[in-house]
């Protein structure tokens, strides 16, 4: 079936369109204009260097975001924690930046890798629960979360600042901020952390379409029996998977602790830059560059939200509405590929 | 002529797929009528039609000479048309009574009245002959008992006509024999029955009339007393069909394989494998003979390193395999063609070519260092896929892809190239048509003249007489007897399949 | 302070922080009974908390004395449709039924956020002013010892929670409905040649699951957060699932387990009123019962007992 060659593009596509479509349906419907409400969030997000520079620091966690639940998900795991590692992750950059005085090529790539260990081990639980109890992760991630909002918490007030609501600021020579990129850029909060995210984009490419362990993660996840019984070790790699994944969502924290904010505060809820990554995740249909474009996709539809509320009195939260739909409508996919098919009976 | 049922020109389509393309079957009241064909000629979609479970693109379909639309088993049931599935349609945690009065069950108030369910399911199975235990699990009885079930089910909904859907692949040659008693019973009592089957022995024995399909098409309906079991397979399948494999004296050498005492637990901690010998020596192919539950999966699973072995010894040219890692055991020379090529041949999702390589992606040539080197992959992939006559688009089309017949090619193209000392077969042919058989028959016949040693097991008799050197009957565990393929009989072996012991003394290694 | 007094104070606000979790729960049950993974639960609560909060402060001053009952009426309703959506995607359109459970909890959250903006201009509601009352159960309260404790100064919609889980095991277990709904989830094809409507009767069990769903946020909303915001439901819907799986797909298990998570949840409000919890800090309060429910899956190993079928969408025809 030809459908099926193009499907792997269009059916995001489509999803999109569709969102964006019942997305002025419901601006309609609730009394706002979309046209204006739509030039708003382009506006909001490209409209000038402040705005450009805004969007593109909002993809940079969301594709980490999303590497770390692509990489799940390839592996036949749903990490829903994402939300977890990436709170614990960001508390270890911090804590790393906040508590040594190194030089910058030393104190940045530790505090990363602080980062990256946190989010690989709170992951790593789940990962072990599934592999050896066949707890299903789902359920575990989505606890873990709660557990690591309201640790953190605990943490910054009484490690971090002293019953305060915030930590100190990051030394300088854990910052990924930078005045040359805050210069072109009106002074927005871009800072270098894009970079870390493409570099980790490659890295999961590579890792998974051309080493022997991606090789082993792949079969995983599609067959555990025939892994096994090709010599593989099941459990091991199921762990893996989710640590890795943990590690990505980790770094993607450390990109919030040492970039967008350079320090941590007492959150009353969860960021959603985790959820958000399920969703990039499945439009980039698991892949890391699909990851990577439906990241640049969410991260325009959320700083571009900001705008709405004051030129098209639109609330932000039509663009959570929005995603939603999307993720709908990519699960739903038999549902647009019979679309597609009928149509091209039609056409003949 | 008194027809029960009628379809007359039935087609059916899955897509551009024909599965039954204008196909008649007229079947007379009272009698036993077998629908024969190989596998997915047609035969089963063709009943599914008449069971309601799907409807066709055209046709007619008669019921006691009238026009009828049978649109879901609603209305077959109504219509007294009752299906016994070839997979058992019961639910595993529900009771045998449960499961006969599912969907219309007896009511008291708004809740189900169990107890008038249990009397009349007891009622029903004394009148048919049909033993059953109204309240126990399913999951808890035997299979013999589970197709009774499935006969249950028929007759509480008042079924005249009961369709059976290769009812005896599960059964041993004496139950068979008990099934075919039932039937006889059931026409005695007025019921007509269509038989899906393609086991020609059973449609000589029990049928009185016979249609032919052959690839969606039905070819013709003769009398089962006019034709024999030759012209029968030369109809089901389009041309002479030889019965026997050619093959030479096999010149077994040095024992390869040597089992002693084997032990192998269960989910239940009951021994599987009780205490199992077995010998395979290079240059020959060994058969095992049994039904289906007897340790023989479990047996495959532990030489294979899929089952941990409670205790004996499994030896490979004299190293110690027990217990060992799947990988390590084929590193040691042990190949491997699964019962379940789905679920541990392959994995569907990856291209073919990457398939080839399950077992040896992390050597070299086709990696280093942990990265994959995909022209070396793909190299070996062609030139099995072509030594192996694999038909495929090419070798990065998915294995899903692939039909059943070729991806059984694929699977024993990996494992013979990896060049093992023992190849074992589990089930190598199932599901395949004529011509993937004979290929792979071939292929270890071939395999076994190169003078490696070759493990088949089968649940399909014909083939383990046919192409073994050895037969060794597995029963409870153990293996009970080992006969010369050649001077054995099917009668002999389903005795010894069934647990009767051999006059001579004991078992041979 | 006494043992008994501690009692007093744990038990009553254990059963009523139960209570959304048990009417939850026993939603998840007739959900993935008929074979339809419902991670949506969640966002079901979402629903039903909005829709309970927002009805209760618009006709409070109509409606009176009825006013939560009918806003959870309504809560439940609202949760059946809305469930709709899971239900057409998971099992009309064949989608992945996590993924969709989880969109279905964005969309909730997204959309009712959206919809107290526009509503009330900020982003969250008022404090309701009519609620549940409570009660003393005629006779049982006069038990000694247990009376007081179990049956007394509860809220009706907590008891109404225990009677119902005991009416949805009778559904299940004892009428033909529920025979028909456990044999599509465990075997659809046998279901389907017995002359069972596969899809119809999933779509029943999700929808049911989306009107307890509903009751449960409405409730939850009602009783114990009084108003709606982003973080009136936070994992009560998870909770849920998981006592449902604690408590292996039965309605009294899922009760149970339920009992039990609403007395950990419960702990870490009431804590610090409890002299022997007052030094520990808040935060191990605050995990208890996350940290408590990973550990019953773990404990009670996982998904066991799924109906088997459960997660797979049904094909008609496929072999």
């Amino acid at each position: 079936m030809n459908v099926g060659r193009f499907s792997g593009v269009l059916i995001p596509l489509l999803a999109v369109v569709l969102g964006i479509l019942v997305g002025s349906i419901v601006m309609l419907v609730s009394g706002y204009n979309p046209i204006e409400g739509y030039s708003a969030l382009l506006y909001g997000a490209f409209g000038d260097p402040y705005y450009i520079g805004e969007t593109i620091r909002q993809v940079t966690p969301y594709i980490l975001a999303g590497l770390a639940v692509a990489f799940a998900f390839r592996t036949g795991l749903f990490n829903i924690g994402v939300e977890g590692q990436l709170l614990v992750g960001w508390l270890a950059a911090v804590w790393v930046g906040v508590s040594f005085e190194l030089p910058k090529v030393i104190h940045l790539p530790l505090a990363i890798l602080a980062a990256a260990a946190a989010g690989a081990l709170w992951a790593f639980i789940p990962g072990i629960l599934k592999a050896r109890f066949k707890v299903h992760e789902v359920i575990v991630t989505i606890m873990m979360n709660y557990i690591a909002l309201h640790v953190t918490n605990a943490i910054i007030r009484s490690v971090l600042s002293d019953k305060g609501f915030k930590s100190e600021k990051v030394h300088e020579s854990a910052s990924l901020r930078s005045d040359f990129l805050q210069s072109i850029t009106d002074y927005s909060t871009l800072h270098y952390g894009i970079i870390i995210s493409l570099i980790g984009a490659v890295v999961m490419w590579f890792l998974l379409e051309k080493t022997t362990k991606g090789y082993e993660l792949r079969a995983v996840g599609f067959n555990q029996h025939a892994s096994h019984y090709a010599g593989m070790n099941v459990n091991q790699n199921i762990v893996l998977a989710m640590v890795i994944s943990g590690a990505f969502a980790g770094v993607a924290g450390a990109m919030e602790g040492l970039g967008t904010f350079e320090n941590i505060s007492v959150k009353g809820g969860f960021t959603g830059v985790g959820f958000d990554g399920i969703a990039v995740a499945l439009l980039g249909g698991n892949t890391a560059i699909g990851v990577v474009l439906a990241a640049i996709l969410f991260g325009s539809l959320k700083i571009g939200a900001l705008e709405m509320p004051s030129s098209a009195g639109v609330p932000v939260e039509l663009v959570d509405i929005i995603i939603a739909l999307i993720i709908f409508f990519v699960a739903s996919s038999y549902l647009i590929r019979l679309i597609l098919t009928r149509l091209k009976k039609e056409g003949k | 002529m008194d027809y029960v049922i009628e379809m007359l020109n039935i087609r059916k389509e899955f897509g551009s797929f024909v599965a039954n393309d204008n196909i008649t079957l007229q079947v007379k009241k009272g009698e036993i009528h077998a629908l024969l064909g190989e596998n997915g000629a047609g035969k089963s979609t063709l009943m599914n039609v008449l069971f309601g479970l799907y409807q066709p693109e055209g046709g007619e379909i008669r019921v006691k000479g009238e026009s009828v639309k049978i649109t879901d088993p609603n209305v077959a049931n109504d219509l007294g048309i009752g299906m016994v599935h070839q997979h058992f349609m019961l639910v595993d945690t529900f009771s045998v009574t449960e499961n006969i009065i599912l969907g219309s069950e007896p009511k008291k108030g708004g809740k189900i009245d169990i107890k008038k369910a249990e009397a009349d399911v007891r009622a029903l199975s004394e009148q048919y002959g049909l033993a059953v235990d109204p309240t126990a699990k399913i999951s808890d009885i035997s299979v013999g008992m589970q197709q009774r079930v499935e006969i249950l089910k028929t007759l509480y909904r008042g079924a005249e006509i009961l369709i059976f859907d290769e009812p005896t692949a599960v059964l041993t040659p004496q139950e068979i024999q008990e099934l075919i008693q039932i039937m006889k019973a059931l026409v005695n009592e007025g019921k007509s029955i269509i038989l899906i089957t393609h086991k020609l022995k059973e449609i000589m024995e029990v049928c009185d009339r016979v249609t032919v399909i052959r690839r969606g098409k039905g070819i013709g309906t003769l009398n089962v007393s006019d034709t024999n079991p030759t012209e029968l397979a030369e109809l089901m399948v389009g041309r002479e069909v030889k019965f026997t494999t050619d093959k030479e004296e096999a010149k077994p050498t040095e024992p390869v394989l040597e089992i002693q005492n084997l032990v192998v637990k269960d989910a239940r901690h009951i021994n599987t494998v009780d205490g199992l010998n077995l010998t395979v020596r290079a240059g020959e192919i060994v058969g095992i003979a049994g039904v289906d539950g007897n340790g023989q999966s479990e047996l495959i699973e532990a030489i294979t390193g899929l089952r941990k072995a409670e205790s004996g010894s499994i030896k490979l040219n004299g190293k110690e395999l027990i217990n060992l890692s799947p990988r390590k055991i084929t590193e040691t020379g042990v190949g491997h063609i699964p019962q379940d090529r789905h679920k541990h041949g392959l994995v569907l999702d990856f291209p073919i070519g990457e398939n080839m390589v399950l077992q040896t992606y992390y050597q070299e040539p086709f990696s280093k260092n942990g990265i994959l080197n995909f022209n070396q992959i793909y190299d070996k992939a062609r030139k099995l896929i072509e030594e192996y006559d694999v038909r495929t688009p090419d070798e990065y089309t998915k294995a899903r892809a692939l039909s059943g017949g070729n991806q059984q090619k694929a699977i024993i193209g990996r494992e013979v190239d990896r060049n093992p000392d023992l190849l074992i077969a589990a089930q190598p042919t199932r599901g395949l048509d004529v011509g993937a058989i004979e290929f792979i028959h071939k292929r270890l016949i071939e395999q076994r003249d190169q003078g490696k040693a070759v493990l088949l097991l089968s649940f399909e008799l014909d083939e383990v007489m046919n192409v073994s050197d050895r037969i060794a009957v597995i029963y409870e565990g153990k293996i009970v007897a080992i006969v010369d393929s050649k001077e054995t009989t099917e009668q002999e072996l389903g005795l010894l399949m069934a647990g009767s012991k051999k006059k001579e003394a004991g078992v041979t290694s | 302070m006494d043992f008994l007094t501690v009692l007093q104070i744990i038990i009553p606000s254990a059963i009523f922080f139960a209570a959304p979790l048990i009417f939850t729960a026993l939603g998840g049950v007739f959900s993935e009974r008929s074979g339809v993974v419902n991670i949506g639960l969640e966002g079901l609560m979402v629903i039903g908390a909005f829709v309970g909060i927002v009805f209760n402060l618009t006709f409070a001053d109509s409606l009176g004395e009825l006013t939560p009952w009918l806003a959870v009426f309504v809560a439940m309703i609202c949760g059946a449709i809305f469930s709709l959506l899971h239900a057409v995607a998971s099992i009309s359109f064949r989608a992945d039924q996590v993924v969709s459970g989880v969109a279905i909890n964005f969309l909730a959250i997204g959309l009712t956020l959206f919809l107290v903006k526009k509503i009330y201009g900020k982003g969250q509601t008022d404090q309701i002013q009519v609620g549940f009352d409570k009660i003393d159960i005629p006779l049982l309260s006069d038990i000694p010892l247990i009376g007081p404790l179990f049956f007394a100064n509860g809220y009706i919609p907590s008891y109404i929670a225990i009677a119902l889980a005991f009416i949805v095991w009778y559904v299940i277990y004892k009428t033909p409905f529920g025979l028909r709904l456990r044999s599509v989830g465990e075997h659809p094809m046998a279901a389907d040649t017995m002359g069972i409507n596969v899809l119809k009767m999933r779509y029943i069990g999700v929808m049911l699951s989306g009107a307890l769903a509903g009751i449960g946020g409405g409730v939850y909303a009602t009783i114990i957060s009084r108003d709606f915001t982003h973080a009136t439901i936070s994992g009560q819907g998870f909770m849920a699932l998981a006592a449902m799986i604690f408590g292996k797909w039965h309605p009294l298990g899922a009760m149970g387990a339920a009992l039990f998570f609403g007395f950990a949840q419960s702990l870490s409000i009431v804590g610090q009123s409890i002299p022997l919890l007052k030094d520990v800090p808040t935060v191990y309060l605050l995990i208890a019962p996350y940290v408590l429910t990973i550990l019953a899956l773990t404990g009670f190993i996982g998904r066991a007992d799924a109906p088997k079928a459960l997660g797979i969408p049904y094909i008609k025809g496929k072999r």
